[in-house]
């Protein structure tokens, strides 16, 4: 049976162990609403590490490790199972299906580009014409999806049907100091969170939520929030790093996180406003650690958090993320000290972690 | 030593005057929690920071009633500051970008500034992203804020005699009023649930979850609501002066029309002027607490008000002391909702 590791001196790294795991999760074909492959890494991993395992009705998969301190803060961890990807809506014949987009894919994301359907990761390319046939007016056109067809190629494969999903076909790449990758969101928090069970300190029950349908509007985690029911609620995440610079002398105010500056820890999106006592004792425990952090800036988007701190009588909660270049495309980028350094954020914050920062800070 | 004034104008002016945006109640949830202390039978603040206070016990043929004001309001928070010492913001709630330009902020850590704004193309729309706040900072490292810091508009009370004006007549106004009640009201059989509820704005989180926690049997919402009496305005059978509005719909729910009609019953054996109301944009508390566990009847008391969302808010006074009386006169009897 595998060693849980309760050690209060967690160093996470990215050895050879540690990125075969996370090759397999972000390759794995896993959008919202088929969650299967990624379900079938996760409970396999964490067999020896929990007290308790359950698929949920919806099919998050709901982890329990318990602490052995006496006083114990019952901490939920959410990280998402599912990503953005497409679902076969017709089979047109001889190999060529229509789809629509699952989530939010950016239109101009699509075309060029090879994709893999199904379970059994049938290879396909979303095609256009060639550029030898356009006129310089259609290459000024966005194609919509409805024009768009995935091409599994003449003699088309009977394993493929409608309703089956589908993803952009990238492999994981390691580049030097960063990893590229189609689905590091969120195969990074879930990632994370496996690494947080196998290595949870005594001083917590962590609530490992691996959730569903997350891109189609924090679906999965409203329900595993009310069954675990807990008294802190955080997200894992990936967010934008819109960092590149900008070339028309203005500064970049719009960056949204950076690469490389360390976890984003989130104060406010559409869905949460992060509870200031956790965003409080995360920036501590940073600098304690001497963990390199940012805030994401305050906008859009959403995490689990936003429905788990509305569930029952309301549940404290914050968010963190990994940043990330080019999310919802073919490819993602993210630096590997970025990663590391979120876990060990959470990690050591849960270390920190004493009830008694529930007590109402009425000064800030 | 000269007594304290605790008069419901003199609450509405400390109340108004608090800052509070969305997620940083924590200063005015003290000032409520200090203008209703020696009233209530329990307190709590909950996990998200919703003031709970709780007066009466139920007794036989009385009724679980939760009663609800958000304290929270429409602000401002900062994206980044930048090498000049100009902070971006992004709006918490529902901020106008015509009510921005020339406006006075004040942050919780006690900084104030102006709002300024980018240089506009002629007939350019201003989005909320042209704009930005001046703390009088040279330099980023000048500024006393940063990423996330959070400030509510700056406005003084204004009395005009019959109206009252403030910049945070929402919801401050409500909160007021449900101060008041709360202090006057004799609970009889009914167990009171009195609850000052944060995140309003951004989505009614607060009311969510409280009345998850507080389970009642019956809810009301007290909130603001607009006006269709100001020259070329929205087309709405509202105004100023003409009572409390019984809300019937708003876009975020259907008012009990049991509740409806248990306010219209009251309003009238107190022969208190009343409007009904249908909201065609906006949402309150009403939604929070009608669709928790399953289900409550749930209604909302509405004050006129005008230029909502804006950092001159109107009421009318005898709105408000009738709005109060309609309260105690409903919660201090036995209910039946037939």
């Amino acid at each position: 049976m595998a060693k849980h590791d309760n050690s209060t001196k967690f160093n996470p790294q990215m050895g050879d162990a540690e990125l075969a795991l996370l090759t397999r999760l972000c390759n794995a074909v896993s959008v919202s609403g088929d969650e299967q492959e990624v379900r079938a890494i996760v409970t396999e991993e964490l067999r020896d590490f929990a007290d308790f395992t359950k698929v949920d009705a919806m099919g998050n998969v709901l982890v329990r490790r318990e602490g052995t301190a006496e006083s114990r803060v019952r901490v939920m961890i959410a990280a998402h199972m599912d990503e953005v990807g497409f679902m076969i809506v017709k089979d047109e014949g001889d190999g060529v299906l229509e789809f629509r987009v699952i989530g939010g894919v950016d239109p101009r994301q699509l075309v060029g580009k090879p994709v893999t359907i199904g379970r059994d990761h049938v290879p396909g390319v979303i095609g256009a014409k060639a550029i030898h046939l356009t006129t310089p007016e259609e290459r000024k056109q966005v194609l919509k999806v409805d024009q768009l067809r995935i091409d599994i190629g003449p003699g088309s494969d009977p394993k493929v049907k409608v309703g089956d999903r589908g993803t952009f076909a990238t492999k994981l790449a390691v580049l030097g100091p960063s990893i590229r990758s189609k689905a590091l969101d969120n195969r990074l928090g879930v990632f994370n969170l496996i690494q947080l069970v196998k290595h949870a300190p005594e001083n917590v029950d962590l609530l490992a939520a691996f959730t569903v349908q997350e891109e189609l509007g924090l679906r999965g985690a409203k329900i595993a929030a009310f069954a675990f029911d807990p008294e802190i609620g955080i997200a894992m995440d990936s967010t934008p790093a819109n960092d590149l610079p900008h070339y028309d002398g203005f500064e970049n105010t719009s960056h949204n996180t950076k690469l490389g500056d360390g976890p984003a820890i989130y104060i406010m999106d559409r869905g949460t406003i992060g509870d200031q006592r956790l965003i409080k004792w995360l920036i501590e425990s940073a600098e304690a650690e001497k963990i390199p952090w940012q805030f994401r800036q305050p906008g859009m988007g959403g995490t689990d958090a936003g429905e788990i701190h509305k569930t029952r009588a309301g549940v404290p909660s914050v968010s963190v993320s990994v940043p990330q270049r080019y999310l919802h495309s073919a490819a993602g980028l993210i630096r590997i000290e970025d990663e590391l350094n979120t876990l060990k954020l959470i990690h050591s914050a849960l270390i920190r972690l004493d009830k008694s920062i529930l007590n109402h800070q009425e000064k800030k | 030593m000269a007594k304290k004034d605790n008069s419901l104008w003199t609450i509405l002016q400390t109340l108004v005057e608090t800052p509070g945006p969305s997620g940083s109640e924590h200063v005015i949830r003290e000032k409520i929690k200090a203008e209703i202390q020696g009233h209530t039978d329990e307190v709590n603040t909950d996990a998200l920071g919703n003031l709970i206070a709780r007066k009466g016990t139920l007794k036989e043929g009385g009724r679980r009633i939760m009663i609800s004001a958000h304290m929270d309001e429409i602000g401002l928070m900062v994206t980044h500051v930048d090498d000049n010492g100009f902070a971006r913001f992004l709006p918490i709630g529902g901020v106008s970008p015509l009510t921005c330009l020339g406006g006075r902020v004040l942050f919780m850590n006690g900084t104030q500034g102006v709002i300024g704004m980018e240089r506009l193309e002629k007939d350019e729309h201003p989005e909320l992203s042209k704009y930005f706040i001046d703390t009088g900072a040279t330099s980023k490292a000048d500024s006393k804020v940063g990423v996330g810091d959070v400030c509510g508009f700056e406005r003084p009370f204004l009395d005009l005699g019959k109206r009252l004006v403030a910049k945070s007549m929402d919801d401050r106004v409500a909160a007021a009023i449900v101060v008041e009640a709360l202090k006057e009201v004799k609970p009889g059989v009914n167990e009171l649930y009195f609850v000052f509820s944060v995140q309003e704005e951004v989505g009614i989180r607060g009311a969510i979850t409280a009345a998850y926690g507080v389970d009642p049997e019956i809810g009301l919402a007290v909130d603001v609501t607009r006006t269709g009496d100001t020259p070329m305005g929205i087309k709405m059978a509202v105004a100023l002066g003409n009572g409390p509005a019984i809300k019937i719909r708003d876009s975020s729910f259907i008012a009990d029309p049991r509740v409806v009609k248990w306010m219209v019953d009251e309003a009238k054996a107190q022969k208190l002027p009343y409007q009904m109301e249908v909201l065609e944009a906006g949402g309150t508390d009403g939604m929070g607490i009608q669709r928790t566990h399953a289900g409550v009847p749930a209604g909302c008391l509405s004050i006129p008000c005008r230029y909502i969302h804006s950092p001159s808010e109107m009421v009318d006074r005898d709105d408000v002391e009738n709005s109060v009386k309609l309260l105690v006169g409903l919660l201090g009897k036995p209910v039946s909702l037939g």
